[in-house]
């Protein structure tokens, strides 16, 4: 039922792999205090591999947000990895699609940030 | 498999369902699983399962988190109901009421960065109707998804 989260470096970036589902009191705490975690050691390059997650609520999409202000107000940069179908699809009636950089090549996504 | 046919639901072949649960993330899920159960039941596809069962989750969180407020005096009320033509859902909270007119649209641009605010929005969005009645004190939320498929075309055969 929870989600897991593993963490990665990759050139500069920090891919966190996360699976299980991000909802209220499950997986939404867990992402955001990964996201702040990492903030606050100074890795602002962070990639959300998102692959291995079968469910969200608002409650996730809200934390995906809120990680990807966190982080663009900290000056860094929050992309988002692998989107399943039901997340795909989530963040395209939310409107959220276009607010995120979504990218479906882990190699490409990592040369995308501004390093 | 098995965990299914011990459930409630399962066990007893009336369409209609009544629990009364505490206002916590357990009742969240409970309700979650059940409308999960009855959709599976009533033959929805896989999209459409994905999106009732997210749906009643939302209104269940609502019923939790926004209006009793995870006070423990307080309960949700779910009943789920098969009419064969729609699944019903129907939830109740003890919280001070909700008036979904003065909530802020999650798709205005001013409004696309909040981390909140997208329950209703994503309700509307995957059932056929979604009703707030206040009941001073409390919320009832009607979620209805119109059934399609086999069961219509059944009907249409009983008619002629």
């Amino acid at each position: 039922m929870t989600m897991k989260v593993s963490t990665r470096q990759v050139d500069g970036v920090t891919i966190l792999d996360l699976s299980g589902r991000i909802t209220l009191g499950e997986g939404s705490v867990q992402l955001r205090d990964a996201v702040r975690d990492l903030l606050a050691k100074g890795q602002k390059h962070i990639l959300l591999n998102l692959g291995d997650v079968n469910y969200i609520d608002s409650s996730g999409i809200g934390e995906l947000v809120s990680a990807y202000t966190t982080a663009r107000n900290q000056g860094g940069e929050l992309k988002l990895l692998n989107l399943t179908k039901k997340v795909h699809d989530l963040l395209q009636i939310t409107k959220l699609y276009t607010v995120f950089d979504v990218k479906d090549d882990e190699a490409s996504a990592i040369s995308s940030f501004s390093k | 498999m098995s965990r299914r046919e011990e459930h409630p639901l399962a066990a007893q072949q009336a369409s209609r369902i009544t629990y009364t649960l505490e206002s916590s993330l357990d009742s969240v899920n409970k309700v979650e699983q059940t409308a999960e159960q009855m959709a599976q039941k009533a033959g929805v596809d896989e999209d459409e399962l994905f999106k009732i069962t997210m749906a009643v989750r939302e209104a269940a969180v609502n019923a939790v988190l926004h209006g009793n407020a995870y006070d423990p005096e307080k309960r949700i009320t779910a009943t789920f109901e098969n009419t064969g033509d729609s699944l019903v859902i129907r939830i109740i909270d003890q919280g001070k009421g909700l008036d979904p007119a003065t909530l802020p649209d999650p798709l205005a641009p001013e409004n696309l960065l909040r981390g909140s605010g997208r329950g209703i929005f994503l309700m509307r969005s995957f059932m056929d109707e979604v009703n707030f009645k206040q009941l001073h004190p409390g919320t009832e939320l009607t979620l209805i998804k119109h059934l399609e498929g086999p069961k219509q075309t059944a009907s249409k055969e009983e008619l002629q």
